[in-house]
């Protein structure tokens, strides 16, 4: 059977549920005492090598996660969904939003030189930052094949075939080995961690380092120069019934 | 002497050494709606715009290309290695085309085709690439949004080459007609990929205009129930000449296919009408149509969350709502 190594990257961000609230020095926004969870897409990304893996297509799956502290706890959830060890990339507490994609890119680049696994796959996009540019960025570091919004992944004779969601629809490439990945939504459903692997994942080795120990500067390329609300959209009016509602539309030119 | 020195810093240093090679989106058939919208993008940075076309057949796309106003120079590249518009292959045209001409910008659509490319092409130039810009302040500082729309960042770059991707939402589009810009063919000879290949596209065939640049959406989300159900939301889009979209709820399902979705992760729209039927609303569905002109809710919840965005809320059934909709349109 094929034995290949996953490399997978997972991101702590702010709960998606949570409304978010700007900070009042409008270079931010609060995150002490917000819940934060694994990066939704990065829960796809680790399932689906934890699918592979379990289809014995891969045989390790290492987890990497860059932030402060509390990056650990991710990685422990990635180990809890089965990966098999993690990496903590750690930097100071408060700084780690201005770690920006192409410096984790860079750190990533690093660590497939130390892992080199056979695939990397990472999710689409944070939904903090909204990027949608770390597997690019990987991938042309690298100069390895990019299979971006994989909605299906398929493996055979080195080669991955990865159906992607696109503006019009979906398209079916086919990239050769060693590949870079990014996970979309609708790759898999992943799995909530029972308890006994919770327990057990305890046991898995996290390794711990610094930007600095790979040689990479994080930097920021982009400076934030403010962070500010949205223009609000107030509630409107609620209409009685279909004839009042065609009525306003009318009113308005829309029909 | 003093005056001039005054005078110059009057001036905004904008555009005055910038120009622009903007990134073609296209189907080797026609040039991509959303382009036009970059094209405006590129008009308000200042400079010179090149408008590249890269692909594997490009004569009737290059052509349409010309006739966009506000494109000084369209750069043809074309070769089979750039079939199927493969990141790897357009990455390298690209990449071709900068070192020949060193622009200042290199802008793409904010589109799944410029989100796969562009920051490939910052990997190789070592520029931080700018993703999804709804504003330009000046030719190095940004607008864009985070936490699915929920605050508005304004960015700097200090990179030599600002490689930025553009919410086509948030720029009109330009005309299509009425430039005559001038075409060259670029050698891209030396471009080759044999590391992916493009096998097929499943895309999704339609009479009704494109979802992310239609006037008028009507979106379905859970409250549909099932795939059939949409038949009743494509009846009132063809009334209304309207487009079909969907929330995430409703494509996970299986109701509609994956390029109906909008939202944070799919589509962003504008639409000057955008009809929310049976979709709670979600943030992450706010983040891809609140800058809607007019929005309509019809949801049978009145505590549903869409209700606090919708300009017209209509409490109901969404199964009596729509029937009696397309019946006051007959």
């Amino acid at each position: 059977m094929a034995s290949l190594r996953v490399l997978v990257g997972c991101k702590r961000v702010i709960d998606y549920a949570v409304k978010i609230r700007v900070r009042p020095d409008a270079l931010g926004v609060v995150t002490d005492g917000v819940k934060h969870s694994m990066n939704p897409f990065d829960e796809n990304a680790i399932e689906e090598a934890v699918r592979m893996k379990q289809k014995k297509v891969v045989k390790e799956i290492v987890v990497v996660s860059c932030g402060p502290t509390q990056s650990q706890e991710t990685i422990r959830t990635a180990l809890a969904m089965g990966a098999d060890r993690g990496i903590h990339v750690e930097v100071p507490k408060g700084t780690e939003e201005n770690l920006q994609p192409l410096a984790i890119a860079k750190i990533f680049a690093k660590l497939v030189e130390k892992e080199k696994p056979d695939v990397v796959i990472l999710g689409k996009q944070a939904i903090d930052d909204d990027s949608n540019q770390t597997t690019q960025l990987l991938a042309g570091l690298l100069e390895w094949p990019q299979g971006t919004m994989a909605s299906v992944v398929e493996h055979s004779d080195g080669k991955l075939k990865i159906t992607r969601e696109i503006d019009g629809g979906l398209e079916d490439i086919s990239v050769n080995l060693p590949a870079v990945i990014s996970a979309d939504l609708r790759l898999n459903e992943p799995r909530y961690a029972t308890l006994p692997n919770i327990m057990k994942a305890k046991k898995k080795k996290i390794e711990k380092m610094s930007p600095e120990d790979l040689g990479v500067d994080v930097t920021p390329r982009l400076k934030v120069l403010k962070v500010v609300d949205p223009p609000v959209r107030a509630a409107g009016d609620k209409v009685p019934d279909v004839a009042t509602l065609m009525s306003k539309l009318k009113e308005r030119g829309h029909i | 002497m003093l005056r001039y020195a005054v005078r110059r810093l009057a001036t905004p240093a904008l555009a005055r050494n910038a120009s622009t090679l903007l990134l073609v989106e296209h189907d080797g058939v026609a040039v991509n709606a959303a382009t036009l919208n970059t094209v405006t993008a590129a008009g308000k940075i200042g400079g010179p715009v090149h408008a590249l076309v890269a692909g594997d057949s490009c004569a009737a796309v290059a052509e349409e290309a010309a006739k966009i106003p506000g494109i000084e120079k369209v750069i043809v590249a074309e070769g089979s290695a750039l079939k199927g518009n493969l990141a790897e292959a357009v990455t390298d045209a690209v990449l071709a085309v900068q070192a020949a001409n060193s622009y200042s910008h290199i802008l793409a659509n904010g589109t799944v085709s410029g989100k796969n490319i562009l920051p490939r092409v910052g990997a190789k130039l070592d520029v931080a690439p700018i993703s999804d810009i709804i504003g330009i302040e000046s030719e190095d500082t940004f607008h864009r949004t985070i936490y699915a729309g929920n605050a508005i960042q304004t960015v700097q770059s200090s990179d030599a080459v600002k490689l930025v991707t553009v919410r086509g939402t948030s720029f009109d589009a330009a005309p299509a007609e009425g430039g005559s810009a001038a075409t060259e063919a670029f050698d891209i000879g030396g471009v080759a990929n044999d590391k992916s290949e493009f096998l097929e596209s499943k895309l999704s065939k339609s009479d009704r205009p494109e979802l992310a640049s239609a006037g008028i959406v009507i979106s379905g989300g859970r409250g549909l129930k099932n795939g059939e159900n949409f038949e009743m939301l494509y009846n009132l889009a063809d009334k209304m000449g309207a487009a079909v979209g969907a929330s995430r709820a409703a494509v996970d399902a299986g109701y509609v296919p994956s390029d109906l979705q909008v939202g944070q992760t799919g589509k962003m729209v504008a639409p000057d009408l955008y009809i929310a039927v049976g979709i709670s609303g979600a943030i992450q569905h706010l983040a891809g149509m609140k800058d809607s002109k007019t929005i309509v809710a019809i949801n049978k919840d009145p505590e549903a969350p869409i209700f606090q965005v919708s300009d017209y809320g209509l409490v109901d059934d969404l199964f009596k709502a729509v029937p009696e909709m397309i019946t006051s349109l007959d």
